[in-house]
């Protein structure tokens, strides 16, 4: 017999359990949890907005607030996503052990894992949530096709989520995280148009950019957020969904050897 | 009596390193089966295969008429498990512990409700219920670990050195609970390397070392198979130069271990007479017990990998 650590991910509900764990968690500091959801993007978009945004005319015919407003939403989201399949979901791997506590249960590791990625996604929802009100109540967009920022949250916590746990699934300790802010989420910051069109990069960078989530997640929440229909937005969905189920296997595959032979 | 756990020809290698070498065991109701080996015997891994956490290489596995690893989700949900490393939720309270974990096996939170106020009586830690458990004793942890692997009432009760870290008073109460489990008709498979644990609570035992299960018994038939019914250990400066010239005329076998001879005799009266001459030398006449026999079976060399 030998395990096929590469077959296709089976799903059941009885990750459902795990995420009402992390709820119950979460609920005990949800106070500053939602604190600093809130207060990230408005120190943010008050700062650079007004910083920058007194320095800059106008931006592809809007203003630099309302610019960045679609980045910061994407770039909390990702965040939000990224710190927790990273340190979080690292703690209850190794250092808690509480999947250990867990597999010992009808659960299995292929629920574990689903279960931080809906975990993480819920989290970057809920920040997307958040950066939303603050833009709302900066009257920094009026457009009811602002609403669906909401799913765009979803997915791009989703697709970060997925792609951060390969670093997880890798990690040998904390300070491997470093590796991957450093040059992977960095860099997608400045490459992504945030804080500044991608227009602005060289040519090389720019088809760099374009592959990267981040540009996509972005080029449908500028849009968005400026009563706008995002063109293209099927292939931005689509590359979105394809880091979530690709990103998704490969981690799924990397916790499996590391953790089930 | 029904069989509730059973390995055949169970092999598991991590690359050149044969960790579980064709073990064979059966487990029968109502038992409880003590693995016992030195650290490194391949205990942990045994408890891991017969959980379905790891696959084996070759070999069969059947829990509870379940087939693992194929169907290790529908076994183990009839299984409770206290592992060697604790690994309580540390956010949560004791009852939140007990609730969190319960869920995981499908139970409501009005089933798991149901039964806590007999759980945490069975864990003394009914006055504890709503105590964070970084503040417990490690005592309390491993009662708690006990009460949340009886969340889902199980069948059969898996436990990794229940009692590794505890302090005597902790670890007779564990004791107590786990004679308790037996008597009300549960499975017990427990390692342990403490001989005083096996001695006291499994009916049966099996001794681990290399992978390989090297002999199976009750306690007693563990030590009247293997190992002379008596021992004297005789200790002092001369004891090794006294062995030398004199043990072997009057025991069977004798191991010297620093300054400690140990002797091992059917009949002690002929050594405890030649004793008598020696007035330098200080002894201890006591019958044989299952240490002796595991470090007649393992050896008495340290294993220093874990």
């Amino acid at each position: 017999m030998k395990p096929n650590i590469f077959a296709l991910p089976q799903f059941s509900r009885r990750f459902i359990p795990i995420w009402r764990r992390n709820f119950m968690v979460w609920e005990k500091m949800a106070g500053s949890a939602i604190l600093g959801n809130l207060a990230d993007p408005v120190i943010y978009m008050l700062g650079m907005g007004y910083g920058l945004g007194g320095m800059l005319p106008q931006i592809g015919g809007m203003s630099y607030m309302a610019f960045l407003a679609a980045g910061i939403v994407c770039y909390s989201t990702m965040n939000s996503a990224s710190f927790e399949v990273l340190y979080s979901t690292f703690s209850r791997m190794y250092e808690q052990r509480t999947w250990d506590a867990i597999l010992n249960t009808p659960i299995t590791l292929d629920d574990i894992v689903f279960s931080e990625v809906v975990w993480a996604g819920s989290k970057s929802l809920l920040s997307g949530l958040a950066v939303l009100l603050v833009i709302w109540l900066l009257g920094m967009s009026h457009s009811p096709l602002s609403l669906w920022i909401i799913p765009l949250a979803l997915l791009v916590g989703l697709c970060f989520a997925a792609l951060g746990l390969i670093v997880t699934a890798l990690a040998p300790g904390y300070d491997f995280f470093m590796y991957y802010f450093t040059l992977v989420i960095t860099p997608m910051v400045l490459l992504c148009g945030v804080f500044f069109p991608v227009e602005q990069l060289p040519p090389l960078l720019q088809n760099v950019s374009s592959v990267l989530p981040l540009t996509h997640a972005i080029n449908l929440a500028r849009p968005l957020l400026n009563d706008a229909i995002p063109a293209h937005f099927l292939l931005h969905i689509a590359v979105l969904l394809g880091y979530v189920l690709v990103g998704f296997y490969v981690a799924l595959v990397l916790f499996r050897r590391r953790l089930s032979q | 009596m029904a069989i509730v756990l059973s390995a055949q020809n169970l092999r598991k290698c991590y690359g050149d390193q044969v960790v579980v070498d064709g073990l064979n065991l059966s487990i029968q109701r109502g038992e409880c089966f003590g693995l016992l080996g030195p650290n490194g015997a391949g205990k942990t891994t045994t408890l891991r295969l017969m959980l379905g956490l790891i696959t084996p290489d070759t070999g069969e596995l059947q829990l509870l008429d379940h087939a693992v690893p194929q169907q290790a989700r529908a076994a183990r949900l009839r299984v409770g498990v206290v592992p060697q490393i604790d690994n309580l939720d540390p956010d949560f309270t004791v009852a939140e512990n007990l609730l969190v974990y319960g869920r995981y096996f499908g139970m409501s939170d009005a089933a798991i409700e149901a039964r806590m106020p007999e759980l945490l009586e069975f864990a003394n830690l009914t006055h504890k219920r709503d105590v964070k458990v970084p503040t417990l004793s490690g005592g309390m942890k491993r009662r708690l670990t006990l009460a949340r692997a009886l969340v889902n009432d199980p069948e059969v009760i898996f436990l990794d050195e229940p009692t590794t870290g505890l302090d005597p008073q902790a670890r007779h109460l564990i004791w107590q609970r786990l004679r308790e489990l037996t008597a009300s008709g549960k499975t017990l498979l427990l390692t342990t390397h403490f001989m005083d644990e096996a001695e006291r609570l499994c009916h049966r035992l099996a001794v681990m070392d290399n992978g390989r299960i090297i002999s199976t018994g009750s306690p007693r038939e563990l030590i009247a198979q293997n190992i002379e019914p008596q021992v004297v250990e005789v200790f002092g400066e001369q004891a090794a130069a006294w062995a030398q010239s004199h043990a072997a005329r009057h025991a069977q076998r004798f191991e010297v271990s620093g300054e400690t001879v140990y002797c091992y005799v059917a009949d002690a009266q002929p050594l405890l007479l030649e004793l008598q001459q020696h007035p330098e030398l200080r002894y201890l006449h006591r019958p044989a017990n299952l240490e002796d026999v595991f470090l007649k079976l393992t050896g008495r060399e340290m294993r220093e990998q874990s």
